[in-house]
């Protein structure tokens, strides 16, 4: 198969990979940088596991060709190690018992790392449709639901401290 | 209680969620090895076939493939937990949709993917046989046709089609005359998928010796061993068998998946390889929860005694035995439910057919059997008029009472459990509820449930280092639930030492003791009474250390908390674990190591009690209890249901780490609700027709109910770590069967088949007399 060289923009740095047309944003992601925080759990855009940020905003990276990211920021969750935000929700998924097995935990980061941003205090059914788009099959979803509130008022408490 | 960090009964954070967190935690398909190729298996296109011929030559040819295996490249070895029926890949025959006939290792796994296409393979189909009826008829197509050669571990009672039948009873059926209502009815189960959200998959490596090393996803190191060294003929010394992260399990990992195909590809190419599975193969060809039939018909004195039960089960097992003759067995011991009866009769049989194997599956056929059975309870209580749950208070198993069969029940907290769901829900004013909107309808719904805790071997070993700090190795896999954090906890707590002075070595079947697995809901049970016996045989070794560095008697000593001995009533005289492990390492002793293990062997059946035939499991472990309510409601235009609310209440015997065991509680409810209501897998003929999770529905965080209450009720557990007892299951058991009867108090009608679709509600109410 066919393989270009491709220049990515991923986590601030400008990363050299090859790629065949077919080669999805994930695999590049894994099998050539082995930044394998981002995880295939279907390959088929519906679990959620690969959530990474393209431009800012959460996408599926098993559905997002690597060709057609070049000329995108592609930020994944080994690339916000020291936001604060980040490192805020973090914390709660520890403290909460949001975490069993996972594998899923990534991608539900970055899916409620960018409903944070967009939604500083959402509500629980805001929160609950936020995180909709990542599978987890280990939890039952409330302590994840309870982390993502406990972080959004740690950064209330913050900000009004 | 010691106030240590990490002590017992303290919500203490996972050991492993920082790396989980930071995305940094290593899964089977996280990891690259130099060399490496990738692999990639070919599935059968039919249901049933002879295999007549295999052409490797176009795949080959491929660029970057490495090497090509069939059927052809393996010896006649079988691997079976319960009956040894499955080669490492098909061999002659194929017997499902999907059954790995071919597999390719190559460069990537591109080429991989690509060549095992193009491995051509020709095939003499055979009449397929698709549910466990047909399989039954006379002259129907056999399945296994040297079934009655196959190593089998119990007397299974193969024949024809049939993989094995159990039957046990207890009492006399003249109870039957004493029943004053009688209800009867046939329910069905669907097959559920684990939806795992780590695929298996596996990585094996050649040393230059020609030892393999194998990396998969897995439950058990130790099964991954025994399965792959049984179906390719090998020595188990030739294989080390090692576990990363896991991604989650359920009981699909296990026993084998693809580990033994890895191991050959490796063997044949002389390189690392790594296969990891696609979800629609991950659906296609690991496992799956048992469809059920099921008889059953329940007796009861109108003062509300419940009296005798009969159950027939009719479980489809699909291609292989797996653990299928241990669902049925566990389903049977269950099927009687958590109540006083004079007489109960339960018997069932485990055919083949040509399907992807059934095996375990949370609840390991649990949850059908009380699908049916605490419908029968509320079928009772509403013909006799007495509320569902005073009936249940009435015949729970309690006290001194025996499981049936007679094994012994240590702890029981099961009529607690009940009071706080029906407490906390309201039970008692459940009249007075309101449905949401108009037209809907809303009820509460209640179920009770038991559980095994235990099974088979397991064992500790626990090190003290020069400097004093402690590694705990006990070959027990942590898929996920929790147990690397418990079983240091436990640790800790043996040696009051704060849990940051114990690491956790990895399962490795180079250096664990024997585990038997992480399933049956057993690593805190039994594993973790492992921890406690082998912490005191540190703690003896170290006093006799502490005895002479501070010249008294070991009697004279206590351990004091953070590592140290010190003399009982002069607190100023004390040595550390660091002295005491110096002394042992360099001067005197030699180096401090506690060891346990053992094996579970409480019998299940008393011979004098009950009757068995073909029991799967003659020691199978302690009992853990639970009671659920549900608020359900019913929107009577579209039929679908939603979950309101759900009470569940575990007797966890002693919860050693309250976070994790709520965890248990809520994942169980949400993965029971899948069941109940949205996830079934469908065939269309033989070939399954969802194996995607587009159309394969697992509940999502809109789904799940938000105000899940999970209830831990303790009640000791004379045997267990601390009073503990296992909790992964109990939570899942009732799920089904108290969403059922919340949406029969709803509706005012039952339904007899899961999942409860919007198309069975909406059915069942149009067949209520208007």
């Amino acid at each position: 198969m066919r393989s270009v060289p491709l220049a990515l923009s991923i986590n601030g740095q400008v990363r050299q990979v090859q790629a065949g047309l077919a080669d999805t944003l994930l695999t590049v992601l894994r099998d050539q940088l082995l930044l394998t925080a981002a995880k295939r759990g279907c390959n088929q855009g519906v679990c959620g596991a690969c959530t990474v940020l393209i431009d800012g905003r959460p996408q599926r990276a098993c559905l997002s060709l690597a060709a057609n990211c070049r000329d995108s920021t592609i930020t994944t969750l080994e690339g916000l190690r020291g936001d604060r935000d980040m490192a805020r929700l973090q914390g709660a998924f520890q403290s909460s018992g949001a975490v069993q097995c996972g594998f899923c935990t990534p991608g539900i980061l970055i899916s409620a790392h960018w409903l944070l941003k967009q939604e500083p205090k959402p509500s629980i059914p805001a929160i609950r449709a936020g995180i909709s788009g990542n599978l987890c099959r280990c939890t039952g979803y409330r302590k994840i639901i309870d982390a993502v509130a406990a972080a959004a008022s740690a950064a209330a408490a913050e900000a009004g401290a | 209680m010691t106030a240590l960090p990490g002590a017992v009964g303290s919500a203490f954070a996972r050991v492993d969620v920082r790396e989980k967190v930071e995305g940094r935690a290593q899964y089977t398909a996280d990891l690259y090895r130099p060399g490496m190729l990738h692999g990639a298996i070919l599935g059968s296109p039919h249901a049933h076939a002879r295999i007549k011929s295999y052409d490797i030559g176009a795949a080959l040819a491929v660029t970057g493939v490495h090497c090509v295996i069939t059927g052809d490249d393996f010896g006649d070895h079988r691997m079976g937990a319960f009956i040894k029926d499955e080669h490492a890949i098909a061999k002659h025959k194929v017997r499902y949709v999907g059954e790995p006939v071919a597999a390719v290792a190559a460069e990537t796994e591109a080429a991989a993917r690509l060549a095992a296409r193009l491995v051509n393979v020709e095939y003499e189909e055979l009449p397929a046989i698709l549910t466990p009826e047909d399989a039954l008829k006379p002259g129907a197509a056999i399945i296994h046709e040297d079934l009655e050669s196959y190593f089998k571990v119990f007397d299974t009672g193969s024949r024809g089609n049939i993989c094995s039948r159990t039957e046990f009873s207890q009492g006399d059926a003249s109870a039957w005359a004493k029943c004053e209502v009688v209800v009867e009815g046939h329910y069905t189960t669907q097959p559920q998928a684990h939806v795992s959200l780590e695929p298996c998959g596996a990585l094996a490596e050649p040393d230059a010796a020609g030892r393999i090393t194998l990396w998969s996803a897995n439950q058990s190191v130790f099964r991954v061993q025994a399965n792959v060294c049984e179906s390719l003929g090998m020595p188990m010394s030739q294989l080390r068998c090692v576990t990363p992260r896991v991604g989650a399990g359920f009981g699909n990992k296990m026993e084998a998946h693809i580990q033994p195909i890895a191991v050959k590809l490796a063997m044949a190419s002389g390189r690392p390889v790594k296969l990891i599975l696609t979800r629609e193969e991950d659906f296609e060809i690991v496992r799956a929860r048992h469809p059920f039939k099921i008889r059953m018909k329940t007796g009861a004195k109108r003062d509300g005694t419940l009296v005798a039960r009969e159950v027939e089960v009719l479980l489809d097992g699909g291609a292989y035995a797996d653990d299928s003759p241990g669902v049925l067995g566990n389903g049977l011991w269950f099927s009687g439910g958590p109540y006083r009866l004079e007489y109960l009769r339960t018997w069932g049989t485990l055919v083949y057919t040509n399907k992807l194997r059934f095996g375990a599956f949370r609840g390991f056929g649990n949850p059908q059997v009380t699908f049916a059975g605490e419908q029968q309870i509320d079928e009772i209580a509403a013909r006799i008029g007495m509320d569902p749950v005073a009936l249940r208070e009435r015949n729970l198993v309690r006290g001194d009472d025996r499981w049936f069969g007679g094994t012994e029940v240590g702890s029981n907290a099961l009529g607690k459990c009940l009071e706080q769901v029906k407490e906390r829900s309201g039970w008692s004013r459940r009249a007075e509820l309101k449905p949401s909107a108009p037209g809907r309808k809303r009820g509460l719904g209640v179920a009770c449930t038991a559980h095994v805790s235990g099974l088979l071997a397991t064992g500790a070993i626990i090190r003290m280092l020069e400097d004093g700090s402690i590694v705990l190795n006990t070959g027990a896999v942590d898929i996920g639930q929790g147990s690397d954090t418990v079983l240091s906890q436990i640790c800790a707590e043996a040696l009051k030492v704060p849990i940051d002075r114990i690491r956790l070595a990895s399962p490795d079947t180079d250096g664990s003791p024997y585990n038997w697995g992480t399933t049956a809901s057993r690593v805190t049970y039994t594993t973790g009474r492992a921890v406690v016996a082998a912490a005191g045989e540190v703690e003896r070794q170290a006093k006799d250390h502490a005895a002479e560095i501070l010249e008294c008697a070991p009697a004279d000593l206590e351990l004091r908390p953070g590592g140290q001995f010190g003399i009982v009533g002069v607190p100023e005289k004390s040595v550390t674990f660091a002295a005491i492990s110096a002394r042992a390492h360099w001067a005197k002793g030699g180096p401090i190591v506690g060891t346990n293990s053992f094996v579970f062997d409480r019998p299940t059946f008393d011979p004098k009690r009950a009757i068995a035939i073909g029991l799967p499991f003659p020691a199978i472990g302690a009992l853990a209890f639970g009671a659920i309510v549900v608020d359900a409601e019913v929107d009577t235009v579209t039929g679908k249901v939603e979950i309101r609310r759900a009470w569940s209440a575990v007797d966890a015997g002693r919860a050693i780490n309250p976070q994790s065991v709520e965890g248990q509680i809520e994942g169980a409810f949400v993965q029971g609700m899948g069941l109940a209501l949205t996830e079934e897998m469908v065939w269309d003929g033989g070939r399954l027709a969802n194996p995607s999770l587009m159309d394969y529905k697992v509940p999502t965080a809109l789904d799940a109910p938000f105000e899940i209450d999970p209830i831990i009720v303790e009640s000791y557990e004379p045997d267990g770590p601390f009073g503990a007892k296992g909790v992964g299951e109990i939570g899942i058991n009732g799920v089904p069967a108290a969403i059922a009867n919340a949406v029969a108090s709803a509706i005012g009608a039952r339904l007899s088949a899961l999942p409860l679709t919007p198309e069975r509600v909406l059915g069942a109410m149009l067949s209520l007399p208007s």
